[in-house]
């Protein structure tokens, strides 16, 4: 068997396959949900009622949606000029780091001022934290996976070290947590009353100026030339090396804003927990947005509301949440072969 | 070889046709091998050569006509098929694995893939016997990573040997031998030729053919143009079949060269793998005159094409433009500086495949105005640009907005003359700028060079085609293993003497032969 490239596929072909892979995806949960000994149909009702049934179970998913949204940017940005960052994780905990820094009184300013600082701050040190994988590979060619990969252990024992001590809350009573940021430096709720921050609204923002980079900037032109084709686009004079580190650069600090908007609109204090794995499920909320950064906003609401409604459905009939789990996984690998094979045809020898 | 008319035929080719859209790669080609003997499949680049080999393996299907191993039919498009019939073929670039031993490159894919232990000794112990009998010398502990060259394709050769081949055909082997070995491939093939087995070697190297071969066959535009007995035949007469004598006087009128726009003064460059650099090189590209690069592919032209569209600089010697060294060199100021590139593989280096016309058209000229201001792009211009470029040049296509990969190959490449010639350039870099594309566009694109020339342009033209080269050249260069040779005026050498140098002979006789 081999794959022919098809040339100008057809609505059923580019349709058709995505839509199967996400039947399955609900097929194979079913299943799962039948073997943990539970009514599938319920499962699945209870999933999407604790995903967006209610005011509450909406919010939710939005507020859990925010920092995804922010590392499937922040990955479908450096995916786009084939820069493989895996490292969103340790980005997004730069970002929460520089927060919690300059935010619990460094700075004694008003939250019109505070807030962007910080936001910009926390950018800049996720940017940093890119930069030296990013560095290694244009000078050495150090493969990116690898460091990127292997700086989130780094970097979350770094964090853990700073929590330990120098940024260690005094009234945490022995917990691994830093103090609070100050007032000033809260993201405000957009309706006062709902749960949910200013964050999201940033990060729709994020979404769209991402969007406009990729089209109409010729750093967006230069990021797409470098990663459909890096040999032309050095032919063409493109300063391949140059496209990679700025590429590196916006996309660690889209991933700081995912931890910058954590702190600020959520959490308020840095501990260890505060992400569990968004960096990570940024790969698969971009790899589901086929790296579009608006279809990034869908895929996070998509992944955030099987996340959330799976924590509900767990609640109300006992099937672990891990089902979660391997939905997404599914999901991801159905779809990954799904785009597959809307650009391939499948030939028999 | 006495005898070998009455031999048993092992394979036949019989009217094999192959067409890609307008070009007809090969051409009701009929070919036998008989027992015992080596055929030389012998032409140009573009020849057919290849696209024969593909499809004798099954990587292609025949339009027409059908192959016979052992007197037997071999279904099409079936690579699985030819390697049971016996038929072994040792690559040009190899397909071995380079982390793993030579034993085990040798045995991959004959054993089960699952098993709890392999059992390699019957296997070394026919290893160690067809090392003996070939002479082919290479230790079967050694990983493939850490063998030279002439060792890995030793052990190509082996992998073929211990899958039974009967037929062995070698894709152009000596284009990465040293001279050395190339000697003991000979010396083995020699030693397989009379344990029986049959060869074909595909070359278009003249010496080696005559030195090796009994029988000669040789393809040009995917036909069969001359078939001899090594014996009845010379180097000379092999050069002529090889490039055609057809056209020997230039096809248009003379240009009128001026001032050197470009200079290469004793310029080296690092060989890079196989691919020789240049070795001190003295070039000058004169306004108003087309300077053909002719050659055997594989020679230096890439490295000099590299050097002058700004992708490396000498490692010694200058660059002048202008009578002016650059101290900055690179693709970029290339452009800027009116040098106009269009590269050997358009699908690879000249265009984007999944980039739309549009943002094919503007790869080079993106980054200042009109295309772009402060770092945003102008796609209205970017897309009346590329209009202007559709209409101007020809382009066949649904529009702008499609994606150039589902171009042809020639409206492809007027895509990238129009993006290049639009700047009104004053040098032109034309890489094998016709290979693969049908007669029309064939014509087009030299209407175009010629064009340029006209007003003023100089341009380089580098070819295989030694037909393209004679009849648009002013004045011809021939490169062989990174030397170039002296300028020879048009009109006073013929297909014949290029293809004495092309074969690398007349660089150390030096200028005798040139005047």
């Amino acid at each position: 068997m081999r794959l022919e490239p098809i040339a100008n596929p057809g609505f059923a072909r580019s349709t058709l396959p995505p839509v199967l892979a996400i039947a399955t995806t609900v097929v194979v949960a079913s299943a799962l949900a039948m073997l943990a000994g539970a009514n599938p149909f319920a499962v699945l009702g209870l999933i999407l009622k604790g995903a967006a049934g209610s005011k509450f179970a909406l919010l939710e998913t939005l507020n859990r949606a925010t920092p995804l949204i922010f590392t499937g940017l922040a990955v479908a940005v450096a995916f786009r000029a084939r820069f493989w960052n895996i490292g969103a994780e340790a980005q997004l905990y730069a970002g929460a780091l520089m927060t919690v820094v300059l935010g619990t009184g460094a700075l004694p300013w008003e939250a019109g001022a505070l807030l962007p600082v910080l936001a910009l701050a926390a950018m800049l040190a996720g940017a940093l934290v890119l930069l030296v994988p990013a560095i290694l590979k244009v000078r050495f060619g150090v493969d990116e996976v690898v460091t990127t990969l292997l700086f989130n252990f780094i970097f979350l024992l770094f964090i853990s070290l700073l929590l330990e001590g120098p940024l260690k809350d005094p009234m945490g009573m022995g917990w691994p947590k830093s103090e609070r940021v100050v007032a000033e430096a809260r993201l405000p709720r957009i309706v006062e009353g709902l749960r949910l921050h200013w964050g999201f609204a940033l990060a729709l923002i994020a979404a769209g100026v991402v969007w406009v980079i990729e089209r109409r900037s010729t750093l967006g032109y230069e990021m797409r030339a470098v990663g459909l084709n890096r040999e032309a686009a050095r032919f063409a004079g493109i300063p391949v090396n140059a496209v990679l580190i700025k590429t590196a650069l916006l996309s660690g600090g889209l991933a700081a804003l995912a931890g910058f908007s954590e702190v600020a609109g959520l959490k308020g204090s840095l501990t260890l927990d505060l992400s569990p794995g968004f960096g990570y499920t940024g790969i698969i909320v971009a790899m589901l947005a086929l790296l579009n950064p608006l279809a990034v906003v869908a895929a996070a609401l998509f992944v955030a509301g099987i996340f959330v409604g799976a924590d509900s459905m767990s609640r109300a009939v006992g099937v672990p949440t891990y089902l979660a789990d391997i939905m997404l996984a599914t999901a991801l690998l159905l779809m990954v072969l799904a785009i597959l094979l809307t650009r391939f045809r499948v030939v028999r020898e | 070889m006495t005898g070998a008319e009455a031999a048993q035929v092992v394979l036949r080719l019989d009217r094999i046709t192959k067409r890609f859209d307008a070009l007809t790669a090969n051409d009701a080609v009929s070919l036998d091998l008989r027992r015992g003997e080596v055929v030389a499949l012998l032409g140009e680049n573009g020849a057919g050569k290849t696209t024969l080999m593909n499809i004798l393996f099954g990587q292609y299907t025949a339009d027409e006509g059908r192959v016979e191993v052992m007197g037997r039919d071999l279904p099409p498009g079936n690579s699985r098929a030819a390697l049971q019939a016996g038929v072994g073929m040792v690559h040009q670039h190899f397909t071995l694995a380079d982390n793993m031993t030579v034993l085990e490159n040798v045995t991959l894919g004959t054993e089960p893939l699952w098993r709890w232990r392999s059992d390699q000794s019957v296997a070394r112990a026919r290893l160690a016997d067809l090392v003996r009998d070939f002479r082919l010398t290479v230790d079967p502990d050694a990983r493939v990573g850490s063998l030279t060259v002439g060792e890995r394709q030793r052990v190509e050769i082996l992998k073929a040997l211990y899958r039974e081949a009967r037929i062995l055909i070698l894709d152009e082997p000596t284009a990465v031998l040293t001279p050395q070995e190339t000697v003991d491939l000979f010396a083995t093939l020699r030693k397989a030729v009379a344990m029986g087995l049959s060869i074909m070697f595909i070359s278009h190297k003249l010496h080696e053919v005559m030195d090796i071969s009994d029988r000669i066959v040789v393809l040009r535009h995917g036909r069969v143009v001359a078939e001899m007995a090594t014996a009845d035949t010379d180097r000379h007469a092999l050069a002529a079949a090889m490039v055609g004598s057809e056209i020997s006087a230039p096809r248009v009128a003379p240009g009128n060269p001026g001032a050197a726009l470009l200079r290469l003064s004793d310029v080296s460059t690092p060989d890079r793998g196989n691919a020789p650099g240049l070795k001190r090189v003295m070039l000058a590209l004169r306004a108003g005159q087309i300077t053909g690069l002719a050659g055997v592919s594989g020679n230096g032209q890439a490295a000099l094409a590299d050097l002058i569209g700004g992708l490396c600089v000498p490692e010694s010697g200058r660059l002048d433009l202008d009578g002016q060294t650059r101290d900055r060199w690179s693709p970029r100021v290339a452009v800027e500086h009116g040098i106009a590139r269009i590269p050997e593989d358009r699908h690879k280096t000249g265009t984007i495949a999944d980039f739309t016309l549009t943002e094919n058209a503007v790869l080079e000229s993106y980054h200042k105005p009109p295309m772009s201001r402060n770092g945003w792009m102008n796609w209205g211009q970017a897309e009346a640009e590329t209009q202007a470029i559709i209409r101007g040049y020809d382009v066949r296509c649904p529009g702008p907005d499609t994606r150039i990969r589902l171009l042809s190959g020639g409206n492809m490449q007027k895509l990238i003359l129009g993006r290049v010639l639009e700047a009104a350039p004053r040098i032109i870099l034309a890489n094998q700028p016709v290979r693969g594309l049908d007669i029309g566009a064939v014509n087009y694109v030299h209407e175009q060079l010629l064009k340029a020339r006209d007003r003023g342009a100089a341009v380089l033209l580098i070819s295989e085609d030694l037909d393209e080269i004679m009849a648009l050249s002013d004045v011809i260069h021939v490169m062989s293993q990174g030397r170039l040779s002296p300028e020879f005026a048009r009109g006073s050498m013929t297909p014949t003497d290029l293809g004495v140098w092309m074969a690398g002979h007349g660089f150390d006789e030096g200028l005798a032969h040139a005047s």
